[in-house]
């Protein structure tokens, strides 16, 4: 191969920044539970396709109500409607599946995490159908120029909505009181619970909070790739996952890196490792390259890059 | 039914009579499933039994050194593709099973000392995601490896991989004996058993053994263990590696079964199935493991058969998808069995005694 | 010793189980056959569907167990007689979850039940080891939609399939790019599934043969929904035409996201991807885009109701398999009919002497079980719908030749 097309590694980078962007918004869902309850919420995933389908069923009602509404107005209220429902799921999720099992052995919340994956999944399939679900472009899809790359105006609004959200826990968890709560109770439940702080409330808005930032993440990956079905959680949830860990599982800013980082390495690698290896390593290994990377940053830092084991956690 | 438990194990000769009634119950089990339900049955009972030796590799590994893996599956990939490219027309190789199926075992624990040799730092949920990682790698390149050379042959899969055999003795095909034929899945029945047998024995070996102890001793306190002078290092890359080569006999018994394997089989999901086995069942203890395996590996054939008949005595007709009902049932399940017994359906009772005290 | 008592109860309680779980099983077909209607006496027979009910490609097994449900049921309501006795044909439709061990166990049920035919199942990975199964127990399989070549190329008597293979399909799509588009770079993508990556192959065989030269050979997966990083690689390369091996779920979106990224060449795929269901994801992308389907097109088969009668009938729109489904039902009472037994020794010797009308063409098998010149339909998005460009091969069912066989 011969030069570096310029145009084309800004495109990359550009896809990866988005791509990153659409992980690291359900990661910060993972990591904000697991910061709080060192628990592994593998129905986070779930709750992000409920939130992109009960967002589509609304958007439909609200388009045949008031056919005049223009796009953007229709997702942001059916958004508004399908995060109550997402708020209500996660604090079912913690009080029924999670709760009862805070002080037994490590792995049973797991395998509550994964029937209640599976529940969800089939209530999903019952209620949406099999089939894919195509998502209307609400907000532009239409692309514009970006220095020689092309960008649409959704995958604006999905880099903003990360970032913003990311900022707010921060302000969350760092300047209120409830995130001092947060904070305290990652640190040791049965001492906060001395200080006055209220463990069970604190721990459902934890997951209420990290529901409703489901919900959102569902809405944005359906509006970015045109497309809502009932399995779209699974694999999601699964990259998003690695993102957390590879950013320092329980750290906000972790996070986003980690998403960011993702996404990056898994459309750089995509578009590059395979002329750099002669072909060998193509995009048949995209996935290859990013668990490499992750099993590389754990050998030199067993936390993540961004993990460190102090009040830092949110 | 403790009490009585007891009174029995306590009785040497009903002991015996016990083992005796069980060693009938085993050997008569797949006549008289073929006979009630048909041989669908005894196929199912086949893989129960090959998820039986999983569970218990994996018991290894998570139940007794506390070392959480979620890419397992990859060992049972790893020992499938062995024998099934040593022993298909993929290659134009045909070794025989008893050099094979070891075989398949020990590169299967090859790939766990892999696996074990980087994550030997890593704790909890970052050691699960390491290794959900490397199950994926695992199951990527043999999903890729039929270009540029050919070696896995890609998602085609391998076909056509030579029955399990010894010497001339075919188990694909009916035996005959004293006029009776015994079909070829009941034949695969008792292979199973005995290797599960074997895998059993050794796990009830490796647990009172010095070795058991120490992975015990890991799992509860990684610190005091090798302050007590354990090479934690070794105990814990050992755990890997025998676990995983339980893994690999097992895959290997499932080539030679099904006669093709292909990446499709070595998903994610199965090691997420072979966990909720070991956890559901009673991890690190070895009579509950197996009956979660049994358990799981039953459960959604049990569904298949009685989700249409019981709605039909209900409703009168179909209301309801059998598959989503049957999937649903198994997510019920998973749930409801940990809030009631979180440690398991059979946790080991030595364990709870310590906890309590 | 503790220990190995409490081992043995576990046996025993696996012991139990087994056999309790046997306990439950439907009623065997006899008892069912004695409840005959007055007057004529009806012939129960079995007949077997298998495809992923659940999964990610469950919409698809959907469609096919109600092509075959909607055949069963008309053939059913028509009355054949067979043997004097009238058939009263039941489906009994099982979810194989796209998973090949899965796929042998119900493949097992299956010839536990004594079905009389099984038409099943969808995936290629499914099919092939099921296939063992069914041949053992000597009972005849059609599917609908495997097209990897291997499942006919065992050597099973009992193998057969209606649809077109890979390599046959592969041909006329490379041929079509490299000839008629005129197309000299050609970037191919697969999903890394048995079925996209062994029709990819062939496409990109073909098209080298016709000349094109293959710029980029990219992959995916069959539960991605982002392929800008391998469309950004391939918009560097220029291809003339892309040619995708996979399903409908992911080129709906990869159409689209060729559009955002400015990639001007023509979009093309296989039969995985010729579905209403692209369509809909698509959206507007899909416009000009190729594909082909084997068999023949929907408007163009012998009955033009059927897309009415699978609507009426499901409430739904027929995907891709539908129409072979219920063509591998009408082909196994076909041959049930020329032998005058519903017994599979008995008929299975019929079906290599198929020569059937169906609704996907003319169903004739040649020695290895493939279906003989299957008819490969091309056809182009135009304004949001599929149009048929060409019809490749397929023998034409003149009505002289429908009047002969009668």
């Amino acid at each position: 191969m011969g030069a570096v097309n310029l145009d084309i590694l800004l495109q990359q980078i550009l896809n990866g920044l988005v791509l990153g962007s659409v992980y690291a918004l359900v990661a910060l869902g993972y990591t904000m539970v697991y910061g709080v309850l060192g628990l592994i919420n593998f129905a986070h995933g779930e709750v992000v396709m409920i939130g992109a389908l009960s967002t589509l069923s609304v958007s439909r009602l609200l388009h045949n109500v008031f056919p005049g509404l223009p796009g953007p107005a229709v997702l942001l209220f059916s958004t508004l409607a399908a995060i109550p429902v997402c708020m209500l799921l996660g604090y079912a999720i913690e009080r029924v599946a999670y709760r009862p099992l805070r002080r037994a052995p490590r792995l049973a919340p797991l395998i509550t995490a994964i029937g209640v994956s599976i529940l969800l999944q089939n209530v999903a399939m019952v209620v949406w159908g099999r089939g894919y679900h195509s998502f209307p472009a609400y907000v532009s899809t239409e692309p514009f120029q970006f220095f020689g790359a092309t960008m649409t105006p959704v995958q604006v609004v999905i880099i903003a909505v990360a970032i913003a959200i990311m900022a707010g826990l921060m302000v969350l968890v760092h300047r209120t009181k409830l995130g001092r709560a947060m904070r305290a109770t990652a640190e040791n439940q049965s001492v906060a619970g001395l200080m006055g702080v209220d463990i069970n409330a604190i721990i459902s808005v934890t997951f209420v909070i990290g529901s409703a930032l489901a919900a959102v993440a569902g809405v944005m990956v359906a509006a970015n790739y045109s497309i809502a079905h009932y399995y779209m959680g699974f694999v999601l949830g699964l990259k998003a996952f690695t993102a957390a860990v590879l950013g320092g599982i329980g750290n906000l800013g972790g996070a986003m890196a980690g998403g960011l980082l993702l996404g990056i390495i898994e459309s750089l690698g995509a578009g590059y490792v395979g002329d750099l290896t002669g072909g060998f390593l193509g995009s048949n290994y995209q996935d290859v390259f990013a668990f490499f990377v992750l099993i590389v940053v754990l050998v030199f830092r067993p936390s993540g890059l961004m993990g460190e084991r102090v009040a830092e956690r949110a | 039914m403790a009490d009585w438990l007891d009174k029995v194990k306590r009785n040497p000769s009903a002991r015996w009579i016990g083992v005796a009634l069980i060693a009938a119950a085993l050997a008569t089990l797949p006549i008289v499933a073929g006979e009630v339900g048909g041989r669908g049955w005894v196929r199912i009972v086949d893989f129960a039994l090959l998820y039986v030796m999983l569970a218990l590799g994996l018991n290894i590994v998570v139940g007794f050194a506390g070392l959480l893996d979620l890419g397992y599956i990859a060992f049972y990939a790893v020992g499938a593709y062995t024998y099934a490219l040593l022993a298909s027309p993929h290659f134009g190789l045909h070794l025989p099973i008893w050099l094979v199926l070891p075989l398949g075992a020990g590169m299967a624990g090859v790939f766990g000392l892999l696996l074990g040799a980087p994550t030997l730092k890593l704790r909890g949920d970052y050691l699960a995601i390491v290794t959900l990682g490397f199950g994926e790698i695992i199951r990527i390149f043999l999903n890729n490896l039929n270009a540029p050379v050919n070696i896995t042959n890609g998602p085609q899969g391998v076909n056509r991989i030579d029955p399990i055999s010894f010497g001339g003795f075919m188990l694909a095909k009916p035996l005959d004996v004293l006029g009776f034929s015994v079909p070829s899945v009941h034949l695969y029945y008792y292979l199973f058993l005995m290797l599960a047998l074997l895998v059993i024995v050794v796990s009830l070996r490796l647990e009172n053994s010095r070795i058991g102890r120490a992975w015990v001793a890991i799992r509860e306190d990684e610190v005091a263990a090798k302050a007590m002078g354990i090479n934690t290092r070794n105990i814990k890359l050992l755990a890997f590696a025998m676990g995983a080569s339980f893994g690999g006999i097992s895959g290997g018994l499932f080539a030679g079964f099904q006669g093709f394997v292909s990446p499709e089989s070595f998903i994610l999901m199965e090691s997420i199935v072979v966990l909720c086995m070991v956890v559901l069942g009673g991890m690190g203890h070895i009579p509950g493991v197996i009956l979660g395996a049994v358990l799981l590996a039953a459960m959604p054939e049990v569904f298949r058969n009685t989700i249409v008949p019981v709605q039909r005595q209900l409703f009168g007709k179909i209301v309801f998808d059998p598959e989503v009902v049957r999937m649903l049932l198994y997510g019920f399940a998973l749930v409801l069995v940990m809030l009631f017994r979180p440690s398991g359906i059979w946790p080991s009772t030595t364990r709870k005694r310590e906890l309590a005290s | 010793m503790d220990r190995s008592r409490a081992v043995s109860f576990t046996l025993v309680a696996l012991a139990g189980f087994g056999i309790s779980g046997c306990g439950k099983q439907e009623p065997p077909a006899e008892a069912k056959q004695a409840a005959a209607a007055p007057g004529i006496s009806e012939l129960v027979v079995k007949i077997g569907h298998v495809a992923p009910l659940t999964g990610n490609i469950a919409h698809l097994g959907k469609d096919n167990e109600n092509g075959a449900r909607l055949a069963v049921e008309e053939i059913n309501a028509k009355g054949v007689v067979i043997a004097g006795k009238k058939l009263k044909i039941e489906l009994v439709g099982e979810d194989d979850q796209a998973d090949p061990k899965t796929g042998t166990v119900v493949a097992q049920k299956l010839v536990d039940a004594k079905v009389n035919g099984v038409v099943g199942h969808l995936n290629s990975g499914t099919t092939i080891p099921a296939s063992k199964i069914y041949a053992d127990a000597g009972v005849p399989q059609i599917s609908p939609s495997a097209t990897n070549p291997t499942y006919t190329q065992q050597g099973f008597k009992t193998a057969f399939r209606v649809m077109a293979n890979d390599v046959q399909q592969g041909k006329v799509l490379g041929n079509f790019v490299a000839r008629n588009l005129g197309a000299k770079t050609v970037a191919i993508i697969d999903d890394r599934t048995a079925y996209g990556q062994g029709l990819a192959d062939e496409v990109a065989k073909a098209a080298q043969a016709g000349g094109a030269k293959i710029v980029a050979r990219e992959f995916t997966r069959n539960d991605a929904t982002d392929f800008r990083a391998i469309l950004t690689k391939i918009k560097g390369e220029k291809p003339d035409a892309v040619f995708y091996g996979g399903m409908d779920a992911q080129a709906g979106p990869m159409a689209k996201q060729m559009r955002q990224l400015g990639i001007k060449a023509r979009f093309m795929s296989g039969d995985g991807a010729c579905t209403p269901e692209f369509m809909k994801l698509a959206g507007e992308a899909a416009e000009g885009f190729y594909c082909t389907q084997a068999g023949l097109p929907l408007e163009r088969m012998t009955d033009k109701t059927f897309a009415d009668r699978y609507r009426k009938r499901f409430n739904a729109e027929v995907q891709i398999y539908s129409p072979y489904s219920y063509d591998a039902v009408g082909v196994l009472v076909d041959a049930m009919k020329r032998a005058n037994s519903v017994d599979p020794a008995k008929y299975i010797s019929e079906l290599p002497k198929t020569s059937y009308s169906g609704l996907t063409g003319r169903v004739a098998f040649d020695e290895k079980g493939d279906v003989k010149n299957g008819a490969i339909t091309l056809y182009e998005t135009k304004q949001g719908k599929l149009n048929v460009l060409e019809v490749v091969g397929g023998s034409t069912d003149t009505p002289a030749a429908q009047a002969a066989r009668k």
